[in-house]
């Protein structure tokens, strides 16, 4: 039971990081984006301070045995760089340059019961869902088996 | 100058970042939402029940967000419902293809040095970044 305590707590202090730095803000977010007019680099500084905690601890503890269930802590991850790569993230820039949310601030948004907000979440699901369905045969089989 | 918002934005950063780390360190996973999300969804072998507990931390610290920092929380959705929902459609299958979303790319990818998300990062900055400029042609915020 240790690895799904750990996941929420993991979870509420991210939401927390999220919301004090205000990347609940879909203006923010925007702002950031805006790199050709009035630029505002809050994420900037989100970004900067989450990968400032996160490389020395990995760094530190890569390839050694995770506290928790024997996991292996990756060492640096194949990284290669292909079509999916580009067009994913390329697919994923234009809906976050649209609403100015991303996966974790929209999860979060969820708590203001808005129905822009779980809209912009089930759909995301929907996005999710459908790509499983169309890039990979064996877990399109598992849904058609579950709704068969 | 916005010294004060940029401040918390670097303290809730390290927050993130100590949230992923910690992750890291007690069970070897990566903190990348969109990456947990869909072994929610799909219901993912073995992996589902932590990161369904996630999930549930995300959203009891925006329930919890509401109270404390209500101010924080205030934010509208910027466009119409289906341009909403057409948007939340291409970041879910947007962050499926390429591999990883802000969070899985962006801090913990780019936090192991890895150059597949450096370049991701990069792509989907400079796309959202040129989405910004159309949207506001087109007439939108």
């Amino acid at each position: 039971m240790a690895k799904p305590l750990i996941g929420f707590l993991c979870g509420l202090l991210f939401a927390f990081g999220l919301g004090l730095a205000q990347m609940t803000e879909p203006t923010r977010v925007i702002g950031f984006l805006d790199f050709f007019g009035d630029w505002d680099p809050t994420l900037m500084f989100v970004m900067g301070g989450a990968i400032a905690f996160y490389l020395p601890v990995w760094y530190l503890l890569r390839g050694r045995k995770a506290v928790v269930g024997g996991d292996i802590i990756p060492k640096k991850l194949v990284s290669n760089l292909d079509k999916r790569l580009f067009i994913g993230a390329g697919i994923f820039g234009v809906g976050w340059g649209i609403a100015g949310v991303c996966p974790g601030p929209g999860i979060v948004l969820l708590a203001r019961a808005q129905v822009d907000f779980i809209l912009f979440v089930a759909c995301m699901i929907a996005g999710i869902l459908l790509h499983s369905l169309l890039m990979n045969p064996k877990a399109s089989k598992q849904v058609a088996a579950a709704t068969a | 100058m916005d010294w004060q918002t940029w401040g918390l934005a670097a303290v809730g950063g390290l927050m993130i970042g100590a949230a992923a780390a910690a992750l890291l360190a007690l069970t070897g996973k990566t903190a990348g939402i969109s990456g947990i999300l869909d072994g929610v969804v799909r219901g993912e072998k073995f992996e589902f029940t932590w990161k369904l507990a996630f999930v549930l931390g995300l959203t009891a610290g925006g329930i919890g967000l509401v109270f404390v920092l209500p101010e924080n929380m205030a934010g509208q959705g910027l466009r119409s419902l289906p341009v909403m929902a057409l948007a939340g459609l291409l970041v879910g299958f947007g962050t499926r293809m390429g591999g990883g979303c802000t969070s899985g790319h962006g801090v913990c990818g780019i936090g192991r040095l890895n150059v597949r998300s450096i370049v991701g990062t990069i792509t989907f900055i400079a796309v959202g970044a040129i989405t910004v400029v159309f949207a506001r042609m087109i007439g939108g915020a």
